[in-house]
């Protein structure tokens, strides 16, 4: 809350430093009498350049002391502490201090540790002297920056191009911000994989062909073996996303591709094209019960008329048809892109030797054009087999090896879910299981999406 | 006024022409692009179509194989015939039309296939060679008659995009002819050309005429008067004057040809 008002506060003299340093451009303007180029920089960036040095440094302050001023005030509160007094592990510290920040913040109104209490008064002292001293340099630092700026003002001084270096860094920063968390992501995957590979062998990860998360709390129980085989997993990932979901989507996208790029009137491709994109807005979750109670049973019924008595009401077929449907507009749209990137000569080149439109599409558009269409059907692989609401509600849990679509299988994501889902104790196999697993996959869609961008830049360059 | 105008007698003078075309306007949308032009084409001859840009003279080439079928909004009215067949006519074949009536366009526009594949595209799909031994005949005459079969021999395999841009246009040429049309229409054949590449085409076009029916549309006036027998000067969607080659250059009757000619714009 103090923080917030810090933030305003530092926001608004970072204003006030705008208007002071605009003003003082204005002022260099009229004593040069409006002359074009006798002030260098128009009074604006001399404003953003005083607003900009006084606000980097303010904010820098005000972010640091958000992400370590909770821990550098814990250790001053436990550290009142006698050595005696203080918890033994790190667990118990962190529940102390969440009743003593109940406590201050009115959260919680009677404490059970006993230290609480007394820490309580210490903890408020502490926040309050810190966030006091945070706002303070935060503000000192604005004005120092800001003044610093004003001063530099002169009628040839290049603002204009100091704020364009700032706009840039600006730039850079929020494009690191966005890498920097592609990082970190990737490496909390691979640290918690790294402790589940401690518990299971990789091995055994990725050959061992049955797959039962289920490992023993005490030593006696039964059916406590845990097997962490995760063949049929990819398997069932696969099977749902890339071969069940693709025979799907590659004809019906690529043949709608075809029509809209090749055969329709420009005015039904205005509206068609649309309203094909708008499949890619459904939000897959109404996708997942679209598939499990409209296509599931349909499934089914057609599987029992087909002599198999036992068919599961969840199964692959069902799974990968609705995640074909969803991909369509990925393939179409790559595929109409890379039809519309053949040069029009090649196609009236076809034509004008008495080629018919479909002889034309098929012996020289999609030739010309496969690559391009490759990739965007990599691309849909990549996202079918990252895909999970509908998996996870139409598909099944039962981790079959099986090539029988009309049988329930599981995904990788599936499993992700069903294995994090609920209370889950962080140091057991079948927990950590889900980072290795979440990182199999990652590593998979990493690859495919490199090799389709490959794939369609190549492509594109052939013809510029 | 006349009520009944007697169709108006085509500019030009052959005995039997290959292609007649009578009163032809075109439209694209609201805009005429074409705007009644009648002309004889002479099966023996190399017709040229001059004019400035936006003239329309590559618009009227491509009614004479319907390519302006392929355009949205294209509408063509008149009547163009090839043999004494109406071309526009509903029973027409577009595709029997357009293995009759070859192009090659402005840019070289090989297919992304072999050199091979590119010459047999188009005896495949009308089903002219019976076998293997049959098309790899077809092909090599298409290739020599094109002048590109020296170059191209122990190449045939390579894709025909790795040519240079002059060979490119030959293997066009070749990829036309190898369906044995009897008129080949030529869109700017060398506009994208080099001048080495130019004077090539300009020969096979002289080696190639008598054969089949030429009409070239060019910009380069020096080429309409070094390949061309006979001459059509186009202007703003009209034909302007239609006549011999050395007289159009020599002695042109219109005042917009002449100066047209003579520089002064275009």
């Amino acid at each position: 809350m103090r923080l917030l008002i810090a933030l305003a506060l530092v926001l608004g003299l970072a204003g006030l430093a705008y208007l002071a340093g605009r003003s003082r451009g204005n002022r260099m303007v009229v004593a040069a009498g409006g002359r074009i180029g006798a002030v260098h920089s128009r009074p604006v960036y001399h404003g953003a350049y005083v607003a900009v040095l006084a606000l980097a440094p303010a904010l820098l302050v005000l972010a640091g002391w958000g992400m370590v001023g909770e821990g550098l005030i814990e250790g001053q509160v436990l550290g009142s502490l006698t050595a005696a007094e203080r918890p033994a592990s790190g667990n118990d510290s962190d529940a102390l201090m969440n009743e003593v920040r109940g406590l201050v913040n009115g959260d919680l109104p009677q404490a059970f540790n006993p230290l609480a209490p007394r820490l309580a008064p210490v903890y408020a002292a502490a926040r309050t002297n810190g966030d006091l001293l945070a706002g303070a340099l935060a503000v000192a630092l604005l004005a120092m920056g800001g003044l610093w700026g004003w001063s530099r003002l002169r009628p040839d001084f290049r603002a204009r191009n100091r704020v364009e270096i700032q706009v840039r860094a600006l730039l850079l920063i929020a494009s690191i911000v966005a890498i920097l968390t592609t990082f970190g992501i990737v490496l909390s995957l691979i640290f918690e994989s790294i402790r589940f590979f401690q518990l299971v062998s990789p091995v055994e990860f990725l050959t061992g062909l049955a797959w039962s998360p289920q490992t023993a709390i005490r030593a006696d129980q039964v059916g406590s073996t845990g097997a962490f085989g995760a063949v049929p997993l990819f398997w069932g990932t696969i099977f749902i996303g890339a071969i069940i979901a693709m025979a799907v989507a590659i004809p019906l996208g690529l043949m709608s591709a075809i029509y809209l790029t090749q055969y329709a009137d420009p005015r039904l491709r205005k509206w068609l094209k649309p309203i094909l994109e708008l499949l890619a807005g459904v939000p897959t979750v109404v996708y997942g019960f679209f598939a499990a109670l409209t296509i599931a049973p349909l499934v089914r019924s057609f599987a029992v008329a087909l002599g198999m008595t036992d068919a599961s009401s969840d199964s692959a077929l069902a799974a990968g048809l609705v995640m074909g449907v969803m991909i369509i507009p990925f393939v179409s749209s790559m595929a109409d892109d890379a039809l519309a990137a053949v040069p029009r000569a090649m196609r009236d080149g076809s034509l004008a030797m008495g080629a018919t439109p479909s002889e034309t599409v098929k012996k020289v558009m999609v030739p010309a054009a496969l690559p391009g269409i490759m990739g965007g059907v990599l691309l849909a692989v990549s996202r079918a087999i990252g895909e999970t609401m509908i998996v996870v509600m139409a598909a099944g849990l039962a981790a079959n090896l099986t090539a029988n679509p009309f049988s329930s299988v599981t995904t990788v994501t599936t499993q992700i879910v069903a294995l994090l889902t609920g209370d889950q104790e962080f140091d057991s196999a079948k927990t950590l299981s889900a980072f290795a697993l979440g990182l199999v996959l990652f590593v998979m869609t990493l690859i495919l999406n490199i090799y389709a961008l490959a794939v369609v830049k190549r492509y594109r360059e052939a013809y510029e | 006024m006349n009520q009944n105008p007697a169709p108006k007698p085509a500019i030009g003078h052959n005995a039997v022409p290959k292609m007649t075309a009578r009163d032809v306007n075109v439209f694209y949308g609201q805009k005429q692009a074409i705007k009644n032009v009648s002309i004889d084409i002479s099966a023996e001859h190399v017709t040229a179509f001059i004019g400035p840009s936006g003239c329309g003279k590559s618009t009227f080439l491509r009614c004479l194989n319907r390519m302006n079928d392929t355009v949205d909004g294209a509408r063509v009215e008149g009547r163009i015939e090839l043999d004494g067949e109406d071309v526009y006519a509903s029973n027409m074949d577009v595709v029997q039309l357009r293995a009759r009536v070859g192009m090659v366009f402005q840019k070289p526009n090989p297919f992304p296939k072999s050199i091979y594949e590119n010459v047999a595209y188009g005896p495949r799909l009308h089903g002219l060679a019976r076998s293997k031994a049959d098309m790899d005949e077809i092909v090599e005459s298409a290739l020599k008659r094109a002048g590109l079969w020296d170059e191209a021999k122990d190449r045939l395999g390579e894709s025909g995009t790795a040519m240079s841009g002059g060979q490119q246009q030959r293997l066009c040429i070749a990829r036309a002819i190898a369906v044995d049309p009897e008129v080949i229409l030529m869109d700017e054949p060398c506009s994208a050309l080099d001048p080495i590449a130019t004077a090539r085409i300009e020969e096979l076009i002289d080696e190639l005429r008598g054969r089949y029916a030429i009409v070239i549309v060019t910009h380069n006036m020096q080429q309409a008067a070094r390949v061309s027998q006979k001459t059509a000067f186009f202007h703003l969607g009209t034909l302007v004057e239609y006549d011999d080659t050395s007289s159009i250059f020599t002695n042109p009757k219109a005042t917009r040809t002449k100066d047209y000619i003579t520089g002064r714009y275009g």
